[in-house]
């Protein structure tokens, strides 16, 4: 079994959703993760907010946070054991975030040791 | 002769006796205190059935065993020859046994970190534990275990040899090691409350001096100053809780009566208040250990009456356990939850993700969520987990369960 990292990466994470938006989404993810957990198959998670987030560009220039010239953001990942990468493709299609528009779940094997 | 006394004194001396001889020997010598221990309650037959129950039995245990004690060292040579150099050698040979409160609580303390060694499998552990600290014949243990007297003898000394030949000390870990100590500790009161609360083993008495036996250690722990931490005082609020429902989950012929069917007045809320008690002085700092989670779902299912917040603060709870401690039962839990916060159809497909098909709480769980939607694949599924069910009470209750179903299809 190996283990897979699904990294959730939001289109644009600037964009303000209404508190009671963020809960549903909160609850939505916790039970997402919840899920996996009881299937035997989370390895460990978190996310990644964007307070005190920095860039760190070439020629020590750092600016804050990963907004910029780019148009996507890493919301958080979660680390999940799979048998393939197809048993982790369909933990990765329930994720919450995918009901946002433009949003994506990248899934990337890590590398044995 | 009162006809309760001994027993009574045995199941409440017996394991001060040998505990506080066992510190003072060391583990080497363990059944040498077992056996002073043993011979001072049959001294106590002897004499007591001539002459009385002395005002103060319990004092006159003691200055037996003590003496017993003196004549064991007097006499033994290879104690002489072995022991005595590694004690205090500047004081006389013969010892001075400490049966003071306080000794004999720091004694058990430490006996109870000696005998959950990592070196000792679980359920030696146990049977150590209920030997040495909570008194228990090989009789009970045997009972408790659903095995034989055989069996737990052989249990109980090859795990007596292995801290002989581990060179286990009678002592408190040091600052560093205790944590990772304690968790040995932790899980073997965990699994020795569960052997009271879920066993099958005959005698409903017996189950619950199990489980008091397990709470009465942990809260040893939380009365020392190094060992009463966060964790220790979650796995104590999660007995109190779970504790707090004995009297309401049998039927008086002890058929085992559902969380839901429960009559809470028959709760004990004193012992929920005190598992609050220690769920809040479990909070005290940063650690969340798999004791705050399932107390704190424990705590909720003290309070009866069924609300989406309730179920929604358990579901959260359960989603939590399972990414820091995964088990079946946990997973099967938590789906359940599920059905109560979100929606049976949503439970539903969850559950046929688990594929625990081995496990007859998974066909219970899809039976019960089945039936209000499908009462016929309700019924399938009571009839798979029928064969898996271990105990008689859940075979009842699945049978009772199809019953009830086929009866409303007709």
């Amino acid at each position: 079994m190996d283990e897979y990292v699904l990294v959730m990466r939001n289109e644009d994470g600037k964009n303000l959703v209404s508190p009671e938006q963020m809960q549903i989404w909160m609850k939505q993810t916790m039970d997402w993760i919840g899920g996996i957990a009881a299937q035997n198959k989370f390895v460990s998670g978190t996310g990644l907010p964007f307070e005190d987030a920095r860039v760190v560009h070439p020629n020590n220039i750092v600016t804050n946070g990963p907004f910029g010239d780019i148009k996507e953001t890493i919301g958080g990942f979660i680390t999940v054991r799979a048998e393939s990468v197809d048993e982790a493709v369909e933990f990765a299609k329930g994720c919450p975030v995918l009901q946002g528009e433009g949003n994506s779940v990248e899934v990337r094997r890590v590398a044995s040791r | 002769m009162n006809q309760e006394i001994i027993p009574h004194l045995f199941r409440t001396e017996f394991r001060k006796i040998v505990t506080v001889l066992c510190k003072h020997f060391g583990i080497d010598h363990i059944e040498t205190a077992e056996d002073i221990a043993s011979d001072t309650f049959l001294a106590a037959i002897n004499v007591w059935t001539y002459k009385g129950i002395p005002d103060n039995p319990t004092a006159w245990l003691y200055t037996v065993a003590k003496h017993k004690a003196t004549n064991f060292c007097a006499r033994s040579k290879s104690f002489q020859d072995k022991v005595l150099p590694s004690v205090d050698t500047e004081q006389s040979y013969l010892p001075d046994i400490d049966l003071s409160d306080d000794n004999i609580q720091d004694s058990q303390l430490q006996m109870l970190f000696a005998i959950c060694h990592p070196s000792i499998p679980a359920e030696s552990q146990i049977g150590l534990a209920l030997r040495i600290l909570c008194g228990f014949g090989i009789d009970e243990i045997a009972n408790a275990f659903l095995t034989n007297k055989e069996t737990i003898n052989k249990r109980l000394f090859r795990a007596k040899e292995k801290l002989r030949l581990e060179q286990v000390r009678i002592e408190l870990p040091s600052e560093s090691a205790i944590g990772e100590r304690l968790e040995t500790v932790l899980t073997t009161l965990y699994l020795l409350f569960n052997e009271g609360y879920y066993s099958e083993s005959k005698g409903a008495v017996l189950r619950e001096d199990l489980c008091a036996e397990a709470m009465r250690l942990t809260q040893l722990l939380t009365e020392n100053k190094r060992t009463n931490l966060p964790s220790v005082n979650a796995l104590l609020a999660l007995m109190c809780f779970h504790a707090s429902r004995f009297p309401a989950r049998k039927t008086a012929q002890g058929e085992l009566i559902l969380y839901q069917d429960q009559d809470e007045t028959q709760w004990d809320y004193t012992l929920i208040s005190k598992g609050a008690y220690y769920l809040q002085q479990a909070s005290q700092g940063h650690t969340l250990s798999k004791y705050h989670l399932e107390a704190s779902i424990a705590y909720w299912h003290t309070i009866k009456t069924d609300t989406t917040e309730k179920w929604e603060a358990i579901l959260q709870l359960y989603n939590n356990l399972l990414q820091i401690s995964y088990s079946p039962i946990a997973a099967l839990n938590r789906t359940y939850a599920l059905s109560k916060a979100n929606s049976n159809e949503e439970a539903i497909r969850e559950a046929e993700k688990l594929q625990l098909t081995n496990n007859p709480y998974y066909f219970t769980l899809l039976g019960e969520l089945y039936k209000s939607i499908d009462p016929k694949k309700a019924s399938a599924n009571f009839e798979q987990a029928l064969p898996l069910a271990k105990t008689q009470a859940d075979k009842h209750l699945i049978a009772q369960n199809l019953l009830k179903i086929n009866k409303n299809c007709l």
